[in-house]
């Protein structure tokens, strides 16, 4: 059967058929760079959140005219720091951090090692998407909030993080989605996962099956993502739920 | 009655440099404890602005705003939060938490405050009742209309107990009947609970309806404050005329001969000025224009009079309204073509 399926892709042109075939059925094989394209990217997104979410947030409440303004040379720095990281590229981005992926984690080789990176790279973008999220809010839901006394703690926890929930979600999806991408990416310098896989087997060592299977998982794996994040933001959003309700009816 | 809120010296600018906008200019208003006070003037005329003022949502560039004598601007941001709970506040727009059941929603006060949660659920389904929608409890604001937003928003303002309630053009977004019913609940609450309402709008019928009192803002100055009776009958002012008779007077279109101007200032409505005077005097006069209301079944308002070309005729109706009781009349003279 395995030498039937390997003739035939022989006959479409991949060589060694047989060869890597084995390899990507070993058990070992694609679970492993499954579970490496996953968690490195998505503790990643735990740590962009931990540092974007309240820089997100910052940039809109600490606005002159915000909710609690802050200093405006403080603004800037933040906004420098922010569009300075968003605009090095991330292949370029990693090998500058490789200094700080030492100190931290004492090696620069490896999927962990690309934690460091990946933080870095998505958590002003994950500023920037949190921003746009918290502006399109309402600006007299958080009048009506001030109105009622509320403290700019108040407003961050019970107003704004509420409201612009499926907001965020979305954003999220987005975030996690990026950030899976650049994982792969980091695969081309000592990363691991499906990025590795299909970069240094599938594309290095001319492995053309390789390279298709893992980059067809990788097209699933955002699939289902995108899928989730749709689902929950649409799910967790009480200002669309009733219109479906209305339309069974 | 005592003054609940007094404002005094108020002036607010936007911008600066060529763009400046003098938002208030030396406003001084004080409202009494238990009225209902009305603000009107038309857009741009600052009356947002104002309110905003009165709860420091904008803060005022100087001048002072006193809370029963006490200068809220001087207050520490926690304690200015406290006052601000008994100074609530409803909005053209309701902003209500789109993401809070109605529940939850007249909640949220209470919760800023640290009410148990059981407390205020069961405080804000006597609100929900008081407000007439006991059985919206579980709907989110997408699934409710207008007038039932604004119900929703004035129950969470009346959560946490309020002193005074302003209302930023709660009605202006809504349909004639929804603000009728709207008014009324908002008479009722000043009424049974002797919660002092302040009232922004634009629209001279929302202070007719409930108003006791009230201030024209004209370019960010008081322009008028009185008695909406006064007011009414008559504006001494080019801006309180202009909100008293938003249409203006066709004066093209007036004939010549003489004109009057009658002023209702509260005779009973059953009482036909025009038709008696046709009966008694056997004087026909010709209506030209009218704007009468009537308020708690007296009659406030001008009318426009042609008078007849015969001049003693004309002396007789002159005569006949000069000795009727609540009305006075004036000839205008630069109404003739």
């Amino acid at each position: 059967m395995l030498e039937q399926i390997a003739a035939l892709l022989e006959s479409w042109g991949v060589r060694k058929a047989l060869e890597q075939l084995e390899f990507l059925l070993d058990p070992e094989t694609l679970p492993m760079a499954i579970w490496e394209t996953l968690y490195a990217p998505l503790l990643s997104a735990v740590f962009a959140y931990a540092i974007g979410l309240p820089l997100g947030i910052l940039l809109v409440i600490g606005e002159k005219g915000g909710i609690h303004p802050i200093p405006k040379p403080v603004m800037n720095v933040l906004n420098g720091i922010i569009n300075l990281l968003r605009s090095v590229p991330f292949l370029i981005l990693m090998v500058l951090v490789f200094p700080l992926s030492r100190l931290i984690l004492g090696t620069v080789i490896g999927t962990t090692a690309t934690i460091v990176p990946l933080t870095v790279a998505a958590a002003p973008y994950v500023a920037r998407l949190v921003e746009s999220s918290v502006r399109e809010m309402n600006q007299g839901v958080l009048e009506a909030a001030q109105s009622m006394g509320c403290s700019t703690w108040q407003i961050v926890a019970k107003v704004i993080l509420p409201e612009c929930k499926p907001s965020l979600i979305n954003g999220a999806t987005n975030a996690a989605i990026t950030i899976l991408g650049y994982g792969a990416m980091a695969g081309a310098i000592g990363g691991g996962g499906l990025g590795a896989l299909s970069l240094l087997r599938g594309h290095g060592r001319g492995q053309v099956l390789v390279l298709y299977v893992s980059v067809i998982i990788l097209v699933i794996l955002v699939q289902i993502i995108q899928s989730i994040g749709t689902a929950l933001c649409a799910k967790t959003d009480r200002r669309i739920s009733h219109n479906t309700e209305k339309r069974e009816k | 009655m005592s003054k609940i809120i007094e404002i005094e010296n108020l002036c607010k600018t936007f911008g600066a440099g060529d763009d400046q906008v003098a938002a208030l200019q030396n406003v001084n208003l004080s409202v009494e404890k238990g009225e209902i006070f009305g603000i009107i003037g038309l857009s741009g005329a600052g009356k947002s602005t104002l309110v905003r003022c009165i709860n420091l949502l904008e803060r005022p560039d100087s001048g002072k705003v006193l809370f029963h004598g006490r200068d809220l601007m001087a207050l520490t941001p926690r304690q200015l939060r406290k006052e601000r709970r008994i100074i609530s506040m409803i909005f053209q727009s309701f902003n209500l938490l789109e993401q809070r059941t109605a529940l939850e929603n007249i909640c949220f006060p209470m919760e800023l405050a640290g009410v148990p949660k059981k407390q205020a659920e069961k405080r804000a389904e006597e609100l929900l009742k008081e407000v007439g929608l006991p059985d919206k409890r579980d709907f989110y604001p997408v699934q409710l209309s207008g007038g039932q937003k604004q119900r929703i928003a004035i129950a969470r303002a009346l959560a946490s107990d309020p002193e005074v309630l302003l209302c930023d053009e709660a009605t202006s977004a809504l349909d004639p009947k929804t603000t009728r019913d709207t008014l009324r609940l908002l008479q009722d609450i000043n009424t049974r609970l002797g919660i002092t309402v302040i009232i922004i709008t634009h629209d001279m019928k929302v202070i007719e309806e409930i108003c006791g009192r009230v201030a024209i803002l004209n370019h960010g100055k008081v322009a008028e404050c009185g008695a909406v009776e006064d007011i009414f009958s008559n504006p001494q002012t080019s801006a309180g005329r202009r909100l008293v008779y938003p249409d203006g007077m066709p004066y093209e279109q007036l004939p010549t001969g003489r004109v009057v101007r009658v002023a209702f200032n509260g005779g009973t409505v059953y009482q036909p000025l025009i038709a008696t005077l046709a009966i008694d005097c056997g004087v026909k006069v010709n209506i030209l224009a009218a704007d009468t209301r009537n308020i708690d079944g007296k009659v406030f308002g001008t009318m426009i009079l042609g008078l007849p070309e015969d001049e003693k005729e004309a002396a007789k109706a002159m005569n006949y309204i000069q000795s009727q009781k609540y009305v006075t009349v004036e000839e205008v003279s630069d109404y003739h073509a």
